[in-house]
């Protein structure tokens, strides 16, 4: 099945770039740049645990890995935030291929125990290295986003760049899924045994998939380092990666759209359950629960099913939508 | 002819509470963390806040005008603190913030408030939020500075020179590591031993016997419940005879009932309300601790801690403030708070100035002895 590009990247770029217009105000444009930050990942996570079928247990600590780098980088050696920032990216992304180069040539969960024992190791590091993280009360003092000395600090333009990143992201995966990496990836995740005797190279498929989602939380993490100027341990622990997990899933696993859709649902749900004080944990779950009983597929399945409901309502052929 | 009684109603009970409350009620905006880890700090503090609403409505508002306020349950978490001070800004229009109640999230929102230019007097203890002074940010809390020096004047009193130290690695144990390095070296003791646990760890029998072996003749741990309990039985299962200080981290009466026979004789700087009953009559604070006590002892059926004496003082100061401004304008209220002087609180008697954003010192502190399982204050 190939995906058309409009409909995978465009479209929700276009939606994405509206929401401010929908919902003026500081206070949600700082729950928009979060929950673009959170898709960051998910796009990362989408093609790795939906295509190469791998889990990971770890993204919080790369991401967490890369804006402590950044930080420590600006603030304790000075240097520009483009520099440090390119840092944290690199640092992690070598961290990342470290871990996957010997991980990923196992088969079952190697993956899930490394990058889960690994996310831990780097929690630990940040809450206790006081001297380079400022310890368990966090990091403060962190400049603005900056480029070529310009400073980024109006959140509109913070966002206006968090959703371009974003649209990078989508495009990149998006291409690598209409690839003969994508296609590699689909078949191994149907079947690893197979794939091998097609002659796939099923550990360098998973590896490069992998070290990109790394990279794509490592992006995430030095960008919402410099956007919110403080960080703390507490941000990018076991229970964020986890979080992550869930974007993906409630998303529907296998499509980009839908997990950017599961990181703005899951970042979004909880602000607007704050006003049913006392009982916001609990219709949280009831909603995600439901989500899962009735859209199986995700939130991607049942925009997919919406879209049939419509077409079938206009009488417009299926096949015709497919071509796009 | 029911519809034309229902409308005198309506009319009468709209006429009513306008007679009652003229004005429009002064907003005010509170972030505490009242589920997650810090839970234990922020479920007291977010009682306070209701508590001081009613009181402070129920004899007539503050200059005529009712208040309110907006209570925001971080869950412990830095971007949900962010968000939720974004929120009373930006949604709620509020005058003030009151918290957070953790040192982190206070950090990561101090620079948000300053940019809306609204005062926030956070409920965390660390020292950076007030050093280096932010105009716009204050808070409540004793620092650990007053708590080291407090116990630091016992120790010199009872004639000890070499001091060892057991920190529980989180953010309340490495403050006061820090603070405490710089004490005992700049006031003349000898640091012999400097050792640290985890917050979940369940045996410091290792640490102590290392301690002991370096020869130490008091042993100051600093940790929130339950670690420093499990420090007071170890230390009774291995015999050790050192005296063992605590910080005001478990002055409460869990720490008592966790720790058991074994919190026997430990010594601890405390704020007065862990013993109000032992306040003299003329202090200034008795008042307070007394009205503060009753209050929330007949409101939630459990005697009040002293992370909701810190919400407590919050409001308090707060409304001082807008009285001595007598406007509840956000700039007017920074300012008449760095004017106070000599407000007595539940923690301690507040002075803020223009370079000194905590208003509080070491005589916010008594040192009390855990004796037949109870406050008994040294004199």
């Amino acid at each position: 099945m190939r995906r058309p590009f409009w409909l995978q990247v465009a479209v929700p770029i276009a939606v994405m770039g509206l929401l401010p217009l929908v919902f003026p105000g500081s206070y949600s444009l700082t729950v928009l740049i979060l929950s673009v930050l959170h898709a960051m990942h998910a796009v990362g996570l989408c093609l790795l645990v939906g295509h190469a079928g791998q889990i990971s247990l770890g993204h919080g600590g790369f991401y967490g890995l890369a804006a402590y780098t950044s930080a420590i980088l600006s603030v304790r050696y000075a240097l520009p935030v483009e520099v440090a920032m390119a840092g944290g990216v690199g640092l992690t992304v070598v961290v990342a291929a470290l871990l996957g180069l010997p991980t990923l040539r196992l088969r079952g969960h190697a993956l899930a125990m490394a990058t889960l024992g690994l996310g831990i190791i780097l929690n630990i590091l940040f809450t206790e290295a006081v001297e380079l993280t400022g310890g368990p009360s966090g990091f403060v003092g962190i400049p603005r986003l900056s480029f070529a000395g310009v400073v980024v600090d109006r959140d509109g333009a913070v966002y206006g760049l968090l959703v371009a990143v974003l649209g990078a992201m989508m495009a990149l995966a998006t291409n690598i899924l209409n690839s003969r990496v994508g296609r590699a990836l689909r078949t191994l995740h149907g079947s690893e045994a197979a794939a091998e005797a097609m002659g796939v190279d099923v550990a360098q498929a998973k590896r490069v998939v992998f070290v990109l989602s790394a990279g794509f939380s490592a992006l995430a993490g030095v960008l919402y380092a410099h956007y919110l100027t403080f960080i703390a341990p507490s941000s990018f622990g076991f229970l964020f990666s986890v979080e992550l997990i869930v974007m993906v899933v409630l998303g529907g696993m296998t499509s980009i759209p839908g997990a950017v859709a599961g990181a703005f649902l899951v970042t979004w749900l909880p602000e607007v359950l704050r006003a049913f004080e006392n009982v916001e944990s609990l219709l949280f779950g009831i909603i995600l629960l439901g989500c899962i009983r009735f859209f199986p597929q995700g939130l991607a399945g049942a925009g997919a099913s919406v879209g049939r409901w419509i077409g079938a309502l206009l009488r417009c052929p299926r096949g015709e939508q497919d071509r796009g | 002819m029911l519809g034309w009684r229902w409308l005198v109603v309506i009319v009468m009970g709209w006429v009513g509470t306008g007679l009652a409350w003229a004005a429009e009620p002064i907003v005010f905006g509170a972030v505490v963390s009242a589920t997650g880890p810090a839970a234990f700090l922020g479920e007291p503090q977010k009682n306070t806040f209701l508590l001081l609403e009613e009181e402070i409505n129920a004899a007539g508002g503050l200059d005529g005008r009712p208040i309110t306020i907006v209570v925001y349950d971080d869950e412990s978490d830095v971007n949900k603190c962010v968000l939720a001070v974004r929120r009373l800004l930006d949604q709620d229009k509020v005058v003030a913030i009151f918290g957070p109640s953790l040192s982190g999230n206070t950090l990561a929102v101090t620079k948000v408030a300053a940019a809306a230019r609204v005062p926030l007097i956070s409920m965390a203890a660390a020292e950076k939020i007030v050093r280096p002074v932010d105009p716009w940010v204050f808070n409540t809390p004793q620092l650990d500075r007053h708590a080291g020096i407090t116990i630091l004047q016992h120790a010199k009193a009872a004639g000890h020179k070499r001091l060892a130290l057991l920190t529980v690695s989180d953010g309340y144990g490495q403050a006061g590591r820090q603070v405490l390095q710089e004490l005992i070296s700049a006031q003349g003791f000898s640091l012999v031993a400097d050792e640290v646990y985890g917050p979940k760890d369940t045996d410091m029998t290792a640490q102590l016997t290392k301690i002991v072996g370096a020869g130490a003749d008091a042993l100051i741990c600093w940790g929130t419940n339950p670690g420093p309990a499990v420090v007071a039985r170890n230390r009774m299962q291995l015999g050790l005879s050192i005296p063992l200080y605590m910080s005001h981290g478990v002055a409460s009466p869990k720490f008592i009932e966790l720790a058991g026979p074994a919190a026997e004789g430990i010594l601890l700087p405390a704020g007065r309300l862990v013993a109000v009953d032992q306040v003299p009559d003329g202090h200034p604070q008795k008042a307070v601790l007394q009205a503060y006590v009753a209050a929330y002892t007949k409101r939630f059926g459990m005697p009040p801690s002293s992370f909701g004496g810190y919400a407590h003082d919050a409001v308090r100061l707060v409304a001082a403030a807008v009285r001595k401004a007598g406007v509840a304008e956000p700039a007017a209220i920074r300012d008449a708070l760095e004017n106070l002087q000599n407000v007595a609180g539940v923690s301690g008697i507040y002075s803020y100035s223009a370079d000194n954003h905590n208003g509080l010192d070491a005589s916010a502190f008594l040192m009390v002895s855990i004796q037949g399982s109870t406050w008994k204050v040294l004199p």
